[in-house]
């Protein structure tokens, strides 16, 4: 894009991936949901960077209902796998914004790295995440985020925090 | 624990009711096995829709061992192991694909896809020697039945129809409720690695005990209406075909609500397309009981789990380290129930899986636990007393009681003690 990005919007969108990112390392799953909006769609393709969701398995495609019930079912308590949940640290960096998406939104491009640590092992994550942000009521609020792991076209173990 | 080569030594781990917690954590059991089960026994390999055409070829596997399955030009299935026959490089890097020929990147020897070798680089170097004898390793005997692959490494032994037994039938059941008798093979696999022996899990697939409790939580805020099929008061049986089969037959339940694509939480009027298409080659009355029934939830030893709309392929890698290989069903012509599939399959299996996820909580919480030195023992006597014969002769119980099991452990002493 040729466009200079403002220091206003960069700052925002920053502050708005590193506000997901701590909610979701803290295990604060209403307060993230809360950060998507009515149409969001939540997909972490499997088997490649390309893989088409509407005819091939993804790890998670999610349209906003099932957002809403992966939500439900962590607040139950009952979610064993994350019973006790995950602890987390993220690193989101290489923040970008990257133009507008075909409907508007703000295209955003981050690399995240996450430690994991469960009753399994420490594991190590690492991403490439692809956001649709859209100033809805003064905010910003996620419209889609596509997260891209590094290693998804290896047998993947459990990944049931948010990532 | 070399002891185990004596034939004897099972029966002191596996009695009727229980089975010693050093069977899922001894590495030598597990060498054991492989050597009686995976590398010599059928085993699933693959579906025919996956290399529908001459010359496709598809990387699967056989325990840790990858396999290329490929289709020759005459149309013939092969079962190819990835290892150039000079010097052991791999001979195939892609995933799947299309190609008459493998090449070797190191010395650029090529073999065909039926496995035998062409020719090499600088032939020259080569006098008298018998091209013939230089193929690349395969699996000594590939069948196939109704489209699902399977290999053994033993050039003898049992047919697949032999091993299979009552349980081909359960596949059969599967391929009726398809409108065009077949299935399909295509929306990719998810991989998911679980750091537990793979006995866990091919107990699980059957075990009609753990739903109320591990999945709980989804049963809690999701109206699924499959809790209920796994409650005390179910009418659903859990059944062993023998060979290590086992099924939990939830037609019972099913015929119970009585309603066509009540099996899925849905009806005909939301997928008319499929049920229009299932009227259509059926007639109406058996389509509407093909409907009814819904599909097999059986668990194939060693390694293919049919669970309603997906499938699962089971990849030991080691004593504690599985793959589970998982993809939704898809039915030759009919895109409405598809789609239903793979959203249904993508919401609940894989690493994110709204149930697998926590099944396989479980099955590491299980492996960590067998390491522990006291009881000892596993305990599958649920049901002992009120196990039966169905009007076929093989034992069923309540769909809670662990028939499933203890018939997995019958057919897998018999193997581990066939030396």
């Amino acid at each position: 894009m040729g466009d200079r990005v403002s220091l206003e919007l960069l700052s925002d969108v920053q502050q708005f991936v590193f506000r997901e990112a701590r909610l979701q390392d803290d295990h604060q799953y209403q307060a993230w949901e809360s950060l998507w909006t009515d149409d969001g769609v939540y997909w972490i393709p499997a088997n490649g960077d390309s893989s088409d969701p509407e005819r091939e398995m993804s790890i998670v495609y999610d349209n906003r209902s099932r957002i809403s019930l992966r939500v439900k079912q962590l607040l139950t308590g009952k979610r064993h796998t994350q019973a006790p949940p995950s602890r987390l640290r993220r690193i989101v960096s290489n923040v970008e914004v990257l133009g507008t998406t075909d409907s508007g939104d703000i295209k955003v491009g981050a690399n995240t790295m996450i430690f994991e640590s469960n009753l399994r092992d420490d594991t190590i994550w690492a991403t490439r995440n692809e956001y649709a942000l859209r100033p809805q009521e003064g905010e910003l609020r996620m419209a889609y985020k596509k997260v891209l792991l590094v290693n998804n076209e290896k047998a993947l173990y459990t990944l049931s925090f948010l990532v | 624990m070399n002891v185990m080569t004596r034939a004897s030594q099972w029966g002191e781990l596996i009695r009727p009711d229980r089975v010693h917690g050093s069977i899922y954590s001894d590495a030598d059991i597990f060498e054991a096995e492989l050597k009686q089960i995976w590398y010599k026994t059928w085993v699933y390999v693959g579906h025919e829709s996956e290399i529908p055409e001459r010359d496709d070829f598809v990387v699967k596997s056989i325990g840790p061992q990858p396999v290329i399955m490929t289709r020759d030009k005459d149309g013939q299935v092969h079962l190819l192991l990835n290892r150039c026959s000079h010097r052991g490089n791999q001979v195939c890097l892609a995933d799947k694909g299309n190609q008459r020929t493998f090449t070797c990147p190191f010395h650029s020897w090529t073999f065909a896809n039926d496995g035998h070798l062409i020719g090499y680089a600088f032939p020259d170097g080569y006098q008298g020697q018998d091209k013939s004898q230089l193929g690349l390793g395969r699996v000594a005997r590939v069948a196939s039945y109704r489209g699902f692959v399977f290999g053994s490494f033993a050039a003898e032994g049992p047919s697949l129809e032999e091993h299979l037994g009552g349980a081909a039938e359960t596949i059969d059941r599967l391929l009726a409720t398809s409108p065009t008798g077949e299935i399909e093979i295509t929306a990719g696999f998810l991989k998911h690695r679980v750091k537990a022996n793979w006995k866990f899990i091919l107990e699980n697939e059957c075990d009609g005990y753990h739903p109320a409790f591990v999945h709980a939580s989804i049963f809690s805020v999701a109206d699924s209406g499959i809790g209920s099929l796994y409650g005390a008061k179910s009418t659903a049986v859990t059944r062993d075909y023998g060979n290590g089969h086992t099924e939990v037959d939830l037609r019972p339940e099913f015929r119970r609500i009585g309603k066509p694509l009540g099996w899925f939480g849905t009806n005909t009027e939301r997928l008319s397309d499929y049920a229009g298409k299932m009227r259509t080659a059926y007639g109406e009355q058996r389509a509407d009981e093909i409907m009814i029934d819904g599909t097999p939830h059986v668990m194939i030893f060693p390694n293919l789990f049919i669970a309603e709309i997906q499938m699962f392929v089971l990849q030991p890698l080691a004593v504690d380290d599985t793959v589970q290989h998982v993809t939704a069903l898809q039915f030759k012509g009919a895109p409405d129930m598809n789609r239903r599939m793979r959203q249904q399959t993508m919401g609940s299996v894989g690493p994110a899986g709204l149930l697998l996820a926590d099944d396989s909580e479980m099955y590491e919480r299980s492996h960590r636990g067998v390491l522990m030195r006291e009881p000892e023992w596993i305990y599958l006597g649920r049901g002992l007393h009120r196990e039966r014969r169905d009007e076929d002769g093989y034992l069923v119980g309540h769909a809670t009681d662990e028939v499933p099991s203890r018939g997995i452990w019958n057919h897998y002493r018999r193997v581990m003690e066939a030396l």
